[in-house]
């Protein structure tokens, strides 16, 4: 565990401008389905290039913190969010803020791998770029193969490229669904439970995965599994009941949480 | 040690009846198919040869002659129809798969329901007083708009039940990248759900391919060639029909050829369908 958290950050994304810091303020943030009030006034500061990791038991409401980091909440029919989120300084919500640029800076990676059914290999990881409006004069070749090479993917793909994305293993897709997120160069990557398919040697790539990827790109992972928080995150939340209630570094809240519901919760009284 | 009991003796007995009548009714929906096939090819395998695909209809009561301005016809008035329902379908199914719940969309699903249960007769109605009425006179075009009204409702409804099987994720997927909503749906849904929507329209294809009455009074039917789209054209469901209530023998057995040509027509329609639904399920 400490191995890991030390290993050298290669730095994988060349080229990536230092400036944008990737940090992100929250401010009493609330969040609806409809009538059904999931998210109370949180506010919480999530540090640039660090891994932060949010725990909670089943439906307190961390998934959906981590859907309106970058608008995806407001795709559900009637969920609606109230409050700032600051990304480096700028209000993700403020009027006139087009969500398709927020979410070009905040990525996402889903609990199930989700690759392109139609696309290859190839295609599924210059989607981002190909598909983002932007017209890019950079060779997507290179795009391709510095994401996948940071996803730690590209010895096991470089010679079938033109397969299907969905051909891969279940860990080798996770892996492809990061290489996507981490082409079109955000700040902040989500990962929302991203080891909940997976077996535990692909769960422990991941993992070192995010660790490394902390080095240019700001993490914040969602979990159920306690131990994967301690081994990856800098900084851990613990929600409940839709609201934060306690956020600190990883080795304090998992040896002395000042809050008696966090002690309870990680050494397994409930959830 | 296993005792066959009465229960167990009832419920093969239960299972032998029930899957008899199963079976007798699979023979029963296929034996008018089958009857039909038959029947056709009996009649109208006799009078197919190369003179009846490459020639066009001799004068009344001489025999010989063929239908190939009539397939060619048909052709284009597939063609034409496709034109017009299969955009207007796609869009309008990925319109009510998109927005499922808007008021709008509940009008055009009940309106294209309704459609798709009118009589294609008023379809062919419609035609005649939008097109055949103000511009004076029958035309492919007339006959291609019937057709293509007729089209919309399947494949509207078939290109919204498709798109909406598309897992939510996929679509999640494109948009966390910051790919915004339309070009999600044109760039990952609908090549997603593509296989699905041509089966729809392979079907809606087919069965307009043998409508006859929303081309009575619109694309009118021709004995001659004609390519230009504002003229009469000929079509083969109207050919069958006229040979089949002529007098003259020889046109009977053309009017059999014709049935079989179209029959064959749809069946390699359907056929082509059934290819790309087996390539879906492949892609899954």
């Amino acid at each position: 565990m400490k191995a890991l958290k030390t290993s050298p950050m290669t730095n994988h994304i060349a080229g990536r401008p230092a400036a944008p810091a990737g940090g992100i303020d929250a401010r009493d943030v609330n969040a609806w389905f409809d009538r059904h009030h999931v998210l109370h006034g949180i506010t919480l500061a999530i540090a640039p290039r660090q891994v932060t990791a949010v725990i909670g038991p089943s439906g307190c409401g961390k998934s959906t913190f981590l859907r309106c980091l970058n608008r995806m909440h407001e795709l559900v029919p009637g969920a609606r969010v109230g409050g700032q989120i600051l990304l480096d300084g700028g209000d993700i919500y403020g009027s006139g803020i087009d969500p398709v640029l927020v979410r070009r800076r905040v990525g996402m990676v889903f609990q199930k791998p989700n690759p392109f059914p139609t696309m290859n290999i190839y295609d599924n990881v210059a989607a981002g770029l190909r598909l983002g409006g932007e017209r890019i004069r950079i060779t997507l070749d290179e795009v391709v193969e510095r994401s996948l090479r940071a996803a730690a993917l590209w010895e096991e793909v470089k010679d079938r490229l033109e397969k299907p994305g969905t051909s891969l293993s279940g860990g080798q897709q996770q892996r492809l669904c990061i290489a996507r997120a981490l082409a079109v160069a955000p700040e902040v990557l989500l990962m929302d439970e991203p080891c909940s398919a997976l077996d535990p040697a692909a769960t422990l790539r991941i993992e070192e995965l995010a660790r490394q990827l902390a080095a240019d790109v700001t993490i914040v992972i969602v979990t159920h599994n306690m131990q994967q928080a301690a081994r990856v995150s800098d900084v851990t939340g613990f929600f409940l009941s839709g609201e934060l209630v306690e956020m600190g570094v990883t080795d304090q809240i998992f040896t002395r949480p000042k809050d008696k519901r966090t002690e309870d919760y990680i050494t397994g009284r409930f959830g | 040690m296993i005792s066959a009991g009465r229960a167990y003796r009832r419920r093969k007995i239960t299972n032998a009846i029930m899957s008899a009548a199963a079976a007798l009714c699979t023979l029963v929906v296929l034996l008018p198919l089958f009857v039909i096939l038959l029947f056709l090819i009996r009649q109208g395998a006799g009078s197919l040869n190369r003179e009846f695909f490459t020639h066009l209809p001799g004068a009344a009561g001489e025999p010989g002659g063929g239908m190939a301005n009539a397939i060619v016809g048909s052709l284009v008035l597939i063609g034409l129809a496709a034109s017009i329902g299969v955009p207007i379908g796609v869009l309008g199914g990925v319109f009510l798969s998109e927005y499922p719940s808007s008021r709008f969309g509940h009008v055009v699903r009940l309106m294209a329901d309704v459609m798709n249960g009118m009589p294609s007769i008023v379809m062919g109605l419609f035609a005649y007083t939008v097109l055949v009425l103000p511009l004076r006179h029958f035309s492919a075009l007339a006959g291609g708009v019937a057709l293509g009204v007729m089209l919309i409702p399947t494949v509207m409804r078939t290109t919204e039940e498709i798109v909406r099987l598309i897992p939510q994720s996929i679509r999640e997927a494109s948009l966390a990248l910051g790919i915004p909503q339309w070009r999600t749906m044109a760039r990952i849904v609908l090549p997603t759900a593509a296989a699905g929507i041509v089966t729809g329209v392979m079907v809606g294809l087919a069965r307009i391919a043998g409508e006859t009455a929303p081309l009575l009074f619109t694309a009118f039917g021709n004995r001659f060639w004609n390519w230009d789209l504002l003229q009469p054209i000929a079509a083969l469901p109207l050919q069958v029909f006229a040979y089949a209530i002529a007098p003259f023998d020889d046109w009977h057995r053309q009017a059999w050829a014709g049935a079989l040509v179209l029959v064959a027509m749809v069946l390699l329609i359907n056929i082509a369908a059934r290819y790309f639904t087996a390539r879906q399920v492949r892609l899954r």
